[in-house]
């Protein structure tokens, strides 16, 4: 089975939503389209009390790095304002009110993937159309999808594999074409044998390859899955294009796919609602979508609701509102229930070295953390900090229950504002 | 304020916290413990309890005056001190010796550097260092499984060519594995019987709380350098407290170093000086002086020997036009 070095076994909690069909969530009243969904903030391109359609844009920049945003229903501008960001921030958003209608704007022929805004979904919300033009230089041998979906409770991608894996394929030949690459590869984790029979099937004869990996996390991880694959590593302070591959999630490869057959942008996603609450679901939602509706389509809470975590319970970002809207790239809402929330001190470090020998990247992230909370960070980035992919292993195995990956988190922050 | 917990991530964590992994440690060390009871008689229990007894009061007691909270892995880090401690002396020892013993452990070796998770030095074999120092006459006197009649151990018996003899005549051959693997020798409490440490060490691996490297390269070792001096490497292996030291004192995860070749070097330098003072040097036995060499090693190895990170020393390929995208 290929995989990669270091990295845990964890409980997947998958089966709340795993094999659920993928439905479709009501209409919001309210759509709160983020102008920072992936690259640069963009400029609004509406007024308040603007009429908009569907697939409408609302915003766009000139920056290199960004895509733009469009609308995801019909209705009116009501205020351009700051709203809760999924990161956790605050950032100005395009709040439109929903008639409910469904109008849609003019589809566009060949759509570019710029201009239907799409970004990477699997979480990364790296603009896809940068992905897709490496710079002159590089030699692009291999596509890889990642289908991994190594997170626990996190279904969105195996839904979609389920039930859309011809348009996956598709947009995957798609990528092929555009970078000139000989091999395309979908990696599905042995945990998903139904999603890995579906995406071979409809593989068929092409130069594309479904391929099982080991189910354990973070196998999904772009570095991770390069180098279970191919064997090879992702240069550090580089990018898989530099050694000859590009890695995107079968998420992006169906929105691509869906965005040249239709015409229209990106404004709808699959994402899991699970956890704590009545019904967890598979839902096709519109991207702007906020907590609360979607908790409420899916009956409600259960028990005693104690965080809300957009993302995965690894790598996830914690919600301090319901009002927060799903971006692009949110690819779970997860409720724990109060008894699966265990708050804790942080002990010293024993020197165990169980965070040494899980990571994925090698590093050793007792001795990162050591120099983060000394505010050597200096000395932190000498040691590699700014090669972790804060996948989080580190402060979930640590017996001591240090904050380990928050350290090194935070000694990259420093860096950054330098 | 929200209703909501904030935290960062990651929200969910493993169940093996340091208490968890000190209680498989303990329970690892207990088959041993009882065959050193079992063969050593009352006076093994009575170490044992005074060792650990002292150990834990001494902790508690260093926590207070430094103000800190006890935490259950401190407490339960004490009682492996305790116990590891009573296991490495002979079961001749006076149980006042072992309290003082078990108190420099934790006062001394522990705190004083500020205990759990920074002492340089393994406290156990610290001690015991310092008793050997101190008493040198009782801490080598070894009693006889069952009868109590003192004698030398084997390593003892090699050191002055007797046992050497023995061996050649070969139908004592099997017989001295046979003892050693049992248990049925002179030695300190609790490292003469191999086969209940080894029950003890599978457990640990099994529950990767300890880490083979050590053990592996300690033992290999020791092995390939007796061999090169012309001893009998098996006998090497199993004789005074290898077993003991490789899997439970070596693997001390506090004194070791973090990296994976850290980890091996470590355990490769512990068998090597443990073969020059066994097979060069004045004692007999070498383990517990190797070890605590080793340990005042472990800082250096740690800053000079890092483990290559992923993606480092890769090349990036460059410089090679796409032909097919650009005819």
């Amino acid at each position: 089975m290929k995989t990669f070095k270091g990295g845990i076994h964890l409980e997947y909690h998958k089966e709340l939503t795993a094999g659920k069909p993928i439905r479709d969530a009501k209409e919001p009243k309210t759509a709160v389209i983020h102008l920072s969904q992936g690259g640069a903030i963009c400029q609004p391109l509406v007024k308040v009390g603007d009429p908009v359609k569907v697939g409408q844009k609302l915003g766009d920049s000139d920056k290199l790095i960004s895509a733009p945003v469009h609308s995801s229903v019909s209705g009116k501008v009501t205020a351009i304002e700051n709203a809760p960001h999924p990161s956790g921030a605050v950032s100005k958003a395009v709040y439109i009110e929903s008639d409910g209608k469904s109008e849609k704007a003019e589809s566009i022929r060949n759509i570019s993937v710029r201009e239907a805004g799409i970004v990477g979904m699997g979480g990364g919300s790296f603009p896809a159309h940068i992905k897709l033009n490496p710079t002159i230089g590089h030699n692009i041998d291999t596509v890889i999808l990642n289908g991994a979906e190594c997170e626990p409770y996190i279904t969105c991608d195996h839904a979609l594999m389920l039930e859309e894996p011809r348009s996956i394929v598709e947009g995957l030949m798609g990528i092929l074409n555009t970078v000139g690459a000989k091999h395309g590869i979908i990696a599905i984790e042995d945990n998903k044998p139904d999603a890995y029979k579906k995406i071979k099937d409809a593989v068929g004869q092409t130069n594309i390859r479904a391929v099982l990996v080991e189910t354990k996390y973070p196998e999904g991880g772009e570095k991770e899955l390069v180098y279970a694959l191919l064997k090879r590593e992702v240069p550090s302070g580089g990018f898989p294009m530099d050694i000859g591959c590009i890695v995107s999630n079968v998420g992006t490869a169906h929105a691509i796919n869906r965005s040249q057959k239709t015409g229209m942008p990106l404004t709808e996603r699959v994402i899991t609602v699970t956890g704590a609450v009545k019904n967890p679901s598979n839902l096709r939602v519109k991207v702007g979508t906020r907590i609360i509706d979607l908790i409420d389509d899916c009956g409600g809470f259960a028990g005693n609701p104690k965080k809300v975590i957009l993302g995965g319970p690894m790598m996830g970002i914690t919600q301090h509102t319901l009002e927060t809207p799903i971006a692009k790239c949110t690819t779970c809402v997860l409720v724990l229930d109060e008894k699966d929330v265990k708050l804790f001190e942080e002990q010293s470090c024993i020197r165990c070295c169980r965070c040494v020998d899980t990571c994925p990247v090698q590093l050793m992230p007792n001795f990162l953390a050591d120099y983060s909370q000394n505010e050597m960070y200096a000395k932190a980035i000498d040691n590699g900090a700014m090669d972790c992919i804060e996948c989080g292993i580190c402060s979930y195995v640590c017996p001591t229950r240090r904050e380990l990956v928050h350290w090194i988190k935070l000694a990259k922050a420093k860096k950054a504002k330098k | 304020m929200s209703q909501f917990s904030l935290t960062h991530a990651p929200h969910v964590r493993a169940k093996e916290d340091s208490a968890r992994i000190m209680t498989w440690t303990i329970s690892a060390l207990l088959p041993a413990a009882i065959a050193g009871i079992y063969l050593f008689g009352r006076n093994s229990i009575v170490l044992i309890a005074s060792s650990i007894i002292a150990a834990v009061l001494t902790e508690y007691l260093m926590l207070f005056l430094r103000g800190k909270k006890a935490l259950t892995a401190d407490v339960l880090s004490a009682v492996i001190t305790g116990l590891l401690l009573a296991m490495v002396i002979t079961s001749a020892t006076p149980w006042w010796m072992a309290v003082l013993g078990a108190v420099f452990a934790i006062s001394i070796v522990k705190h004083a550097f500020g205990g759990l998770g920074f002492n340089i030095f393994n406290p156990a074999l610290a001690a015991r260092a310092f008793m050997l120092a101190s008493w040198p006459v009782i801490m080598t006197t070894w009693p006889r499984p069952f009868d109590m009649a003192t004698g030398a151990t084997h390593l003892a018996l090699v050191k002055s060519k007797m046992l050497e003899m023995s061996i050649m005549n070969m139908p004592g051959h099997i017989d001295t594995y046979w003892q050693l693997f049992t248990g049925s020798r002179g030695g300190s409490l609790g490292e003469t019987s191999v086969i209940a440490l080894l029950i003890g060490a599978v457990f640990l691996l099994v529950k990767e709380v300890i880490d083979w490297r050590i053990p592996v390269s300690f033992l290999l070792t020791v092995a390939a350098l007796s061999a090169l001096f012309g001893a009998d490497p098996i006998f090497q292996i199993m004789a005074g407290g290898l077993i003991l030291g490789a899997f439970f004192m070596a693997t001390d995860p506090v004194t070791k170093p973090m990296g994976r070749a850290g980890r091996w070097i470590f355990g490769a330098g512990c068998g090597a000086v443990t073969v020059v003072i066994r097979l060069l040097g004045g004692y007999p036995e070498g383990v517990c002086y190797a070890i605590l060499i080793m340990n005042g090693f472990t800082p250096l190895i740690d800053r000079y020997v890092i483990d290559r990170v992923y993606g480092h020393g890769i090349k990036k390929i460059k410089n090679k036009i796409n032909d097919k995208r650009h005819n």
